[in-house]
Parts: structure tokens; C-alpha cells; sequence
């Protein structure tokens, strides 16, 4: 057992916002084939929201695109979504909320109370949405305000998730940990691009989308490398793990936890390769505790 | 993969509303019941099935499919697949029945074709409103038997293909592979349980498409979670049972629609 803002986790290997967490059912079938440590559902917002029009996913050599634009049926229709994920799966289910203002948060925070989320994670961090996520995720005195709204509402661990697209990540989980969170989660995609060139138009049903996958990984590693530095609270780190070898990499970064979510392309079952991979790296170089590595980078002077 | 730019070579005009698109791509190694993401550009990108290694079949529906029906030969679209699983191809001597129901006949004709090129036979049942909406009848009869229904009983048995189906001697056969509109597939699905015919049949299903390649979990069935767009749309009858088939679909918000 594994203990990350409260929360008791079996291991340290979470399912990612947005990826096959539009049900409770895959929820569920992501804990239970796949041995997520915990999970964590799309977004969800105060109104229905179909998304950008298709191509909304596209894989690159590199990684992958995606602009699905926060495709949501609203927290009242999520409620019986998140009902079944927390009956039926015996890992922690964190529901994943935006809206536009601090006050749409807490509305959607407070209508989702109800199905008993084990934790709230505020997406402020979507690239390619507009008047939500990264708009507001890059504006240090909203993302405080947006928290700590949350927090008001609600008893359970508010985890912050951050986007890279910022000049300065470490001054934005500064507000996060100011308004009140418990954790910050880093990091959202990568703001990105590709254009079909015997046509000429951007592949993306968006025109552009974020980056997710391989790519990111090293951006990912050098913000919670940041984040591990400016703040208490944990970091919980995401971009680009695709093997046990990217989750400790992230984890000696200074993450606590790790999330996967576009790796779920390949297996479904990644989340407990990762994990039993943790394990025997941990045996092999005799650490006692996985505490032992998370932040090891920053010794190594 | 970024969509590659396909070509259309040739379009045959099949009933009404139903025409076919061959193209200068060929998916040599596609399996009978895979689709492709076709991308319609500046428009939308939607899922369909491969009529054949270079040809898609396509019912005039949306927006996206309005504007797939208004190119010429020469004209182009994007391409991405195949994607998904496709239906489990028979063993030499086996006898498959197929049932296909208005545009559903399109992934079991490469079925079809595949089941008899391994010596197997293979027979269709084909449902469709009127008899000119009778889709690939001629390519059925050629590969095997062929049992008609129609909704205005302007050809075969007036009815559903349920009711066609009610005569057939299913014990005769190896498999059952279904695809068509849900209300049709659902009710085949509770006879052919109801004959406890249930473990030699395959469905191909339909869910609304956003990423297409198993990430987003947008077409994720209950209560298995399964994914329609990779661990599909191809499942056995089995795996669909106490399903949403027939019941519910999500929107393309992930809203829950009655079917
Ligand atoms: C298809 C897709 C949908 C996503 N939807 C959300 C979302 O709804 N909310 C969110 O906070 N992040 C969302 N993300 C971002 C991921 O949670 C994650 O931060 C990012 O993809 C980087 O991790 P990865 O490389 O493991 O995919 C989405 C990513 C993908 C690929």
C-alpha cells in the first residue's frame, strides 16, 4: 500500500484525465485489467460539450495529437458514470473537473459530491479549449482563486494539474499551493501542430491540439523537476511514461506518483508492468522504499 | 499515422443512397470487419468499414458523408487504418451464415469473400427496407445462398431479417456473423440466444468514434468497458451479453441516448 495525498493506492501507477475515463465501466475495466493504482475520469464540466469535430487523435512517429476539446455529458449525466466507477473498482477514482470561472468549478466540484470522488483534479490546463483550461491555468491569481473555491466545497484532497505552455510552471504550482492543494499534477500536452501536406490543411479537426506521448516525456521531466523544488505538496508526474523506466525517471524528478495516458494505446495492462517494474528496480538497487528515489535527481550534485 | 491521401479511382452508385468509393490504396493485409477513419477535409472525419482492400461503402447520412457524395473520381480524401478487430475467419469446410441488415452488409462481403477463397460456404440473409435498397445482392449470390428480407415485402419475406431468420436451420451452421442497425442486431442477438446459438456468433457494432484508436475511451461499451473502436467492433455474441446492445449508446458528449 501506497499513500499519496491521503489517498491509499496500491501502486503508483494512475490512470491519466481524459483517457478512457469517459465511463464508469472502462473506469473499472482500467483497474481491473489493467491494475491502474488509481483512476481518473475525463473531465467534466457544467454543460454538455461535444468537442472539436474529428480528427480529434492523431498518433505521430514522435507521440501523438490530440484537440478532442472537452467532450463531456456535464456533471448531472457523470454523476451515474462515477457512481458505477466507485461501486464496482477497488482503487481510488479521482474526477477530474473545469469550468470557467472559480465559481463553475465549484459548482461542478459540489455536483459530483454526491458519488464520493476520492479526490478532485482541477484541469486548468487544456490546451486547446477555449475559456477553459490553459486560459485560465496561466494566470497565477485564477488558478489560487479556482482552488481554493474548490476547496471550500468540498472534504476531500484537491489535486491542481498544470499545463507546460507557461514561462514559469513553478510560479503556478505556487498559486495552486496557495489556494489549497494538496498536490499538483504536471504536466497537461504540449501545445502542438501538423499539417497534411498534400492538402494543406491541419490535420486536427481543431486546426492544432496538444502533444502527448514520447515527445514530452523530457519536458515533463524538467517541470516536476521544478515543481519538486517550489513546492510542499506532492508532485504528481505525467507525460510520455510509457515503462517502469520513465516512471522512475519521473519519480527521481521528485514525483510522488506517476499517470499514463497515451502509453494505454499500446496495452491496457501498462499500469502494472510499471508497477512490478518499480518493484524489482527498487529490489535490484536495494532501496528500502520507494521514498527513497522520488527527488533522488536533486542530491545528485 | 497521419491520414494518407487516397485517390478515387471509381464510384459505383449501389441503391439510392449507397454508393461505393475505390481508391489508389490497397490494405493488403486487412481482416473482413476492420474500419477506416475517413477524413472528409475541412469537414469531419468518420469511421467506415472496408468493403474491400482499396473500397469503402458508404450510406449518405451527416454532414461528412453529404460531402464525401458530392466528389468526383480524381477527387481525394484522407485515409487512416484499418483499425479495430475484424470477424473470425472460418476453417476450410465450415459453413457461415451472414446477417446483414441495409448498409451492415458492407464489412461481411470481404467476409464473404474471404470465408469461400478458404473453402468455407458461406450464406447471407440481407434485410433492407425495399428491394432497390438491397445492398451487394448479386455479390452474395455468387459466393453462396441467399435469403431476402424486406421491410414493404417488395422482395423475399415481408418483415425483418428476425423473421427471415426464424426458418433458417441454424443448427446447420459453424458461425453467425451479424452487422447492421442496432434495433435489427438486437433483435437477431435475444433469437439467436433464444436458439442458444449465442457462442458461434460475431457482431459488429457501431458506437459514436473520437479518437478511433483506442485512447479516448469515447465508444467504450457497458458493462464490460470494452472499446468498440479496438477491442471491436467486431465481438463475439458472448461478450455481448447483459450489454448495452440494443439498449443505449453515448453521444459524442458521452451522454447516455436510448436506442
Ligand atoms: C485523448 C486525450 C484526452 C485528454 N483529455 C484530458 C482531459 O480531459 N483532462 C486533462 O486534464 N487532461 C487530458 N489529457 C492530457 C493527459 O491527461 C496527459 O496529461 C497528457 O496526455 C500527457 O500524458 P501522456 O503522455 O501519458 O499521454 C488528455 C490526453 C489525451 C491524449
Amino acid at each position: 500500500m501506497y499513500t499519496l495525498t491521503g489517498l491509499k493506492l496500491k501502486n503508483p501507477a494512475i490512470l491519466a484525465a481524459g483517457v478512457l475515463g469517459t465511463s464508469g465501466a472502462s473506469l473499472c475495466r482500467v483497474v481491473r485489467v489493467g491494475r491502474a493504482g488509481a483512476v481518473v475520469t475525463k473531465s467534466i464540466g457544467p454543460l454538455p460539450k461535444t468537442g472539436h469535430p474529428n480528427p480529434s487523435m492523431v498518433k505521430l512517429d514522435c507521440g501523438f495529437l490530440n484537440a478532442m476539446g472537452l467532450p463531456n455529458p456535464s456533471y448531472p449525466d457523470f454523476l451515474q458514470e462515477l457512481e458505477f466507477a466507485k461501486k464496482n473498482s477497488d482503487a481510488p477514482v479521482i474526477a477530474s473537473i473545469f469550468g470557467g470561472t472559480p465559481s463553475e468549478f465549484a459548482e461542478v466540484a459540489e455536483g459530483l459530491l454526491p458519488a464520493k470522488p476520492d479526490a478532485f483534479e482541477l484541469n486548468v490546463s487544456c490546451p486547446h479549449a477555449e475559456g477553459y483550461g490553459a486560459a485560465i491555468g496561466s494566470n497565477p491569481c485564477i488558478v489560487e482563486a479556482v482552488t481554493a473555491a474548490v476547496k471550500d466545497v468540498v472534504n476531500v484532497p484537491v489535486w491542481v494539474k498544470l499545463t507546460p505552455n507557461v514561462s514559469d510552471i513553478a510560479s503556478i504550482g505556487n498559486a495552486a499551493e496557495s489556494g489549497g492543494a494538496n498536490a499538483v499534477v504536471a504536466i497537461n500536452t504540449v501545445k502542438g501542430m501538423a499539417i497534411d501536406i498534400e492538402s494543406g490543411y491541419p490535420v486536427l479537426g481543431n486546426r492544432s491540439g496538444g502533444l502527448s506521448g514520447k515527445a514530452v516525456k523530457p519536458v515533463a521531466v524538467k517541470c516536476i523537476y521544478d515543481l519538486y523544488t517550489a513546492l510542499e505538496i506532492p508532485v504528481i508526474g505525467v507525460g510520455g511514461v510509457s515503462s517502469w523506466e520513465d516512471a522512475v525517471e519521473m519519480m527521481m524528478a521528485g514525483a510522488a506518483a506517476v499517470q499514463v495516458g497515451s502509453a494505454v494505446y499500446d496495452r491496457v495492462d501498462i499500469f502494472s508492468e510499471i508497477s512490478t517494474g518499480i518493484e524489482a528496480f527498487l529490489k535490484r538497487k536495494g532501496y528500502s522504499d520507494i521514498k527513497k528515489i522520488i527527488g533522488l535527481a536533486h542530491e545528485m550534485v | 499515422m497521419l491520414p494518407l491521401n487516397a485517390t478515387i479511382t471509381h464510384i459505383i452508385e449501389e441503391s439510392p443512397l449507397i454508393r461505393t468509393f475505390f481508391f489508389d490504396h490497397e490494405f493488403g493485409d486487412m481482416e473482413p470487419g476492420q474500419f477506416v477513419m475517413v477524413w472528409v477535409r475541412g469537414v469531419d472525419e468518420v469511421p467506415m468499414g472496408l468493403s474491400g482492400k482499396n473500397s469503402i461503402t458508404v450510406q449518405k447520412i451527416g454532414e461528412a458523408t453529404s460531402k464525401l457524395f458530392e466528389l468526383k473520381e480524381g477527387d481525394s480524401f484522407g485515409l487512416r487504418g484499418p483499425f479495430g478487430k475484424g470477424f473470425t475467419l472460418p476453417a476450410k469446410g465450415e459453413k457461415v451464415l451472414l446477417i446483414a441488415g441495409g448498409v451492415g452488409a458492407v464489412p461481411l462481403l470481404p467476409y464473404a469473400e474471404a470465408a469461400c477463397a478458404i473453402g468455407a460456404e458461406a450464406n447471407t440473409l440481407i434485410g433492407a427496407r425495399s428491394s432497390e435498397y438491397l445492398l451487394f445482392e448479386g455479390r452474395f449470390e455468387a459466393l453462396g445462398k441467399v435469403y431476402i428480407s424486406t421491410d414493404d415485402g417488395s422482395k423475399g419475406v415481408k418483415g425483418f431479417a428476425v423473421d427471415a431468420l426464424r426458418s433458417l436451420n441454424l443448427a446447420a451452421y459453424d458461425r453467425i456473423a451479424v452487422c447492421g442497425p442496432e434495433r435489427m442486431m438486437a433483435s437477431v442477438f435475444s433469437l439467436l440466444e433464444e436458439r442458444k446459438v449465442i457462442e458461434k456468433t460475431e457482431f459488429s457494432l457501431h458506437r459514436y468514434f473520437k479518437c478511433g484508436i483506442g485512447v479516448c475511451g469515447a465508444c467504450c461499451i457497458d458493462p464490460s468497458g470494452l472499446r468498440v473502436c479496438k477491442d471491436g467492433p467486431v465481438f463475439s455474441g458472448v461478450q455481448l451479453i447483459g450489454s448495452e446492445l440494443g439498449k443505449y449508446s453515448r453521444d459524442a458528449s458521452g451522454r447516455r441516448v436510448k436506442i
